[in-house]
């Protein structure tokens, strides 16, 4: 009966998570560089999305930070810059990589007692309306 | 009339080898810049708030970027990359420094310029000044920079120059590198500056 009680436990656990995470996209390689104070950090990962549907990431949720945004730096004619985008397709079938120089989170505000070496947990949320809770690693400000 | 051939011969000879010398490839693997910029030189403060100007690095090969801290993307991926090709030079990185100068005098205080130069390591040194100052060192190495609008919250991004200038040791401007060469293609080069 308390075997059959576990079981029945676990497959409720297993609906109840299929429900609230992402099931097509799997995140792997995330890490955060931490700068010095308050400064912004930012966040990498790479995404897959082993479904049929394209899948958007429109936000990221997580306590450690004021304020998490998707951003994209880029190089033209000898000059950097950065913009924020609303959103960030993930295509079916496709591997899209947050990556230093490329995409990013940027992650505004951390707070205090971050350091290299720990974790932190991000929600990422999608136009599915799934969410994806992802642990990062922190590293230093070069990447360490 | 034999000897006066010979010499003939000879002349011929060395126009040849001069003008294979000229057609060769550049020595070097990043831009050589070489006579097209001028010499080091800049009035700036550090993250103690003293003043600093290319005398304090005379004997020493420089490599300047500009960026400003509140840049969580290229600038920390330009200065790891350049902190590692300065290591790669192996004793060569005694005598070679990395300034940093941020063109976000309102966000660089001299404290924030203190942490951050030393987050990155006892090479990197960040810097910044005034806005005359900051347009004088731009204006003289034919760069640019600029504030986006600031959001709701008071928060704005900069646009700035991914170019890395490299100094050799007489404060002579040589070499160029942009966002996209390795810190080993830097290195290579950083070495073979050192070796002169």
């Amino acid at each position: 009966m308390a075997g059959c009680c576990r079981v029945l436990l676990t497959v409720l656990l297993l609906v109840g998570s299929t429900l609230v995470t992402a099931a097509d996209i799997t995140a792997r390689q995330a890490w955060i560089r931490l700068l010095p104070g308050s400064l912004p950090a930012a966040g990498y990962l790479q995404l897959v999305n082993r479904g049929t549907q394209t899948v958007r990431l429109t936000g990221v949720q997580g306590t450690a930070f004021a304020a998490i945004e998707i951003h994209e730096s880029s190089e033209q004619s000898g000059v950097a810059r950065m913009r924020r985008v609303e959103s960030l397709a993930i295509p079916a079938g496709k591997t899209v990589a947050l990556k230093p120089l490329g995409y990013h989170l940027m992650l505004f505000n951390p707070v205090e007692g971050l350091k290299p070496g720990g974790r932190v947990t991000l929600t990422l949320e999608f136009s599915d309306a799934s969410r994806l809770p992802v642990a990062f690693q922190l590293r230093d400000a070069a990447g360490q | 009339m034999r000897r006066h051939c010979n010499r003939l011969w000879g002349m011929a000879l060395l126009l040849i080898l001069v003008a294979g010398c000229e057609r060769s490839p550049s020595p070097w693997v990043l831009h050589d810049i070489s006579g097209l910029m001028p010499p080091l030189e800049f009035t700036l403060h550090d993250g103690s708030g003293q003043t600093r100007s290319e005398k304090d690095y005379r004997g020493d090969r420089v490599l300047l970027y500009f960026g400003y801290t509140h840049c969580p993307d290229i600038c920390p991926t330009t200065l790891a990359k350049l902190v590692s090709a300065v290591h790669q030079t192996g004793k060569a990185a005694e005598r070679t420094r990395i300034l940093f100068v941020s063109v976000d005098p309102a966000r660089d205080t001299t404290d924030v310029l203190q942490h951050y130069g030393q987050a990155f390591g006892p090479q990197v040194t960040a810097l910044s000044g005034t806005q005359a100052q900051l347009r004088a060192l731009s204006k003289r190495y034919r760069v640019s920079y600029g504030y986006g609008k600031a959001d709701a919250r008071g928060r704005y991004e900069v646009s700035h120059s991914s170019a890395v200038f490299i100094f050799d040791r007489h404060g002579s401007a040589r070499l160029l590198a942009t966002g996209a060469d390795s810190a080993k293609k830097i290195s290579t080069d950083l070495k073979r500056l050192a070796a002169e």
